[in-house]
């Protein structure tokens, strides 16, 4: 029921709907009503709707930061 | 275009893990972390580092109660257009499902969004269109967005939302069952923030991590529910950045708050949980079904209905048990002849389950 699936909006058709590209291929018209976006953003799709914006650089400091954690520097991660 | 990976790291963290003889059992609520974690065996890599991992009441589809769904049904025997989510559709009320109904004639229209079960009203101005408004803070947005923006007359909705931090708060309080940490669902936070876990830190002394999908953001995250009972300590940690705000989604949270009020409720498998159901407020009530159909719904309202005989969903949900300690798993009960919503909805753990073929596993090494 929660499964949202990250896409790209390729295009805003009006205050409330975009087309987005899922990475494979398919594109769908979702509804944007609940995200301030603009084209090229990447967001989160929940049954047809898109639930929050996504962070592209975080993904990779994400991972810096898993690293430094394990690897025992202090890192906090809280809230 | 968002998967993470790291083979090194993954491996640290269950060397990690391995080496700290732990005893410790955690619980998510969520039907794609468990996806997440039998699909990838990571249940029984937990499993053999001494951590127990539970589902919980984390699938809405399983919790929504017997009643919900008699009501659902009931208003399509009348003759109207049900638009509901595919999964909802087979879980059966007392005997049968809004599935059986369609086969006998009824109008059970299956959507993918709300805005779908919009639609049909639309095309449909002469007849009633309810949709069967189920999901967790997820998807109540939606349907929040939907009501403000002036559906047509004929539209309206059967609120089966739930919110997650106070069936939570309901597990601890029951205390069925040792819980050592939550790993929090994802998608949930990504509108809630993560302010609404805290009170559970602070009153139960729980750890909790906000968890993504990925394989790794599960190990992450269960190492990191680690580290916090190593020091003792019990906060809120933020593994899922990526997607999950602190603050959450403000723009979602206003419409939810516009929309809906807290409601107790029955839970499939529950007691009643104080302030956990999102109902529509009075100004929306020409978009509520449980209004407009108040007298069609009273004999349904009055009734008490009982759960399959021998389905053990209930335990499943309070994580009191596992899908393979039922005696009905994988017999009488499997996913194209479900006795219980585990097994009916693909997230519900009976159901993941069965799908990835794990009846015979040998669950020998468990806390």
């Amino acid at each position: 029921m929660c499964l949202s699936v990250p896409a790209k909006i390729m295009k805003i058709e009006d205050e409330d709907h975009a087309i987005v590209d899922y990475g494979d291929g398919t594109s769908r018209r979702i509804n944007i009503s609940l995200v301030d976006v603009r084209d090229g953003d990447y967001v989160l799709v929940h049954a047809g709707f898109a639930i929050q914006v996504m962070d592209k650089e975080e993904v990779k400091a994400t991972l810096e930061a898993f690293k430094e954690m394990v690897e025992g520097l202090n890192v906090s991660f809280k809230g | 275009m968002f998967h993470l990976k790291d083979r090194d790291l993954a491996k640290k963290i269950v060397e990690d893990i391995k080496k700290k003889n732990l005893n410790l059992r955690f619980m998510h609520v969520c039907g794609t972390h468990q996806d997440t974690l039998v699909k990838n065996g990571l249940d029984v890599l937990f499993r053999e580092c001494g951590i127990e991992i539970r589902q919980g009441p984390g699938c809405p589809v399983c919790i929504t109660t017997p009643k919900e769904i008699e009501k659902i049904m009931l208003l399509a025997r009348k003759g109207k257009i049900i638009a509901s989510f595919g999964d909802m559709i087979n879980v059966p009320g007392e005997k049968e499902s809004l599935r059986d109904l369609k086969g006998e004639g009824c109008d059970i229209r299956t959507v993918y969004s709300i805005e779908d079960g919009v639609n049909i009203a639309e095309e449909n101005r002469d007849r009633d269109v309810i949709f069967m408004a189920v999901g967790f803070e997820t998807t109540a947005p939606s349907t929040a967005s939907v009501i403000l923006a002036d559906p047509p007359p004929n539209f309206s909705i059967l609120s089966c939302h739930r919110m997650i931090p106070p069936a939570l708060k309901a597990i601890l309080e029951m205390g069925e069952i040792r819980i050592d940490g939550f790993i929090e669902p994802g998608h949930v936070s990504t509108i809630i923030g993560t302010e609404p876990y805290e009170f559970l830190s602070e009153d139960y002394k729980i750890p909790q991590v906000i968890a993504g999908f990925e394989p790794i953001d599960l190990l992450m995250s269960v190492w990191m529910l680690v580290k916090q009972v190593e020091k003792g300590e019990a906060i809120v940690e933020n593994e899922y950045t990526r997607a999950v705000k602190k603050e959450g989604n403000l723009k979602a949270q206003k419409m939810l708050r516009e929309v809906f009020e807290k409601e107790d409720a029955k839970w499939r498998g529950f007691p009643v949980i104080p302030g956990s159901k999102m109902k529509l407020k009075k100004k929306f009530e020409e978009h509520d079904a449980e209004k407009i159909f108040e007298d069609e719904l009273y004999e349904i309202d009055e009734k008490e209905f009982s759960e399959p005989e021998g389905c053990r969903c209930g335990e499943v949900l309070r994580g009191l048990i596992r899908s393979e300690e039922c005696p009905l798993f994988g017999k009488r009960c499997i996913p194209s002849h479900p006795v219980g919503p585990c097994m009916v909805s693909i997230e519900g753990s009976c159901n993941i389950e069965y799908r990835y073929g794990r009846r015979n596993s040998d669950y020998s090494n468990s806390p």
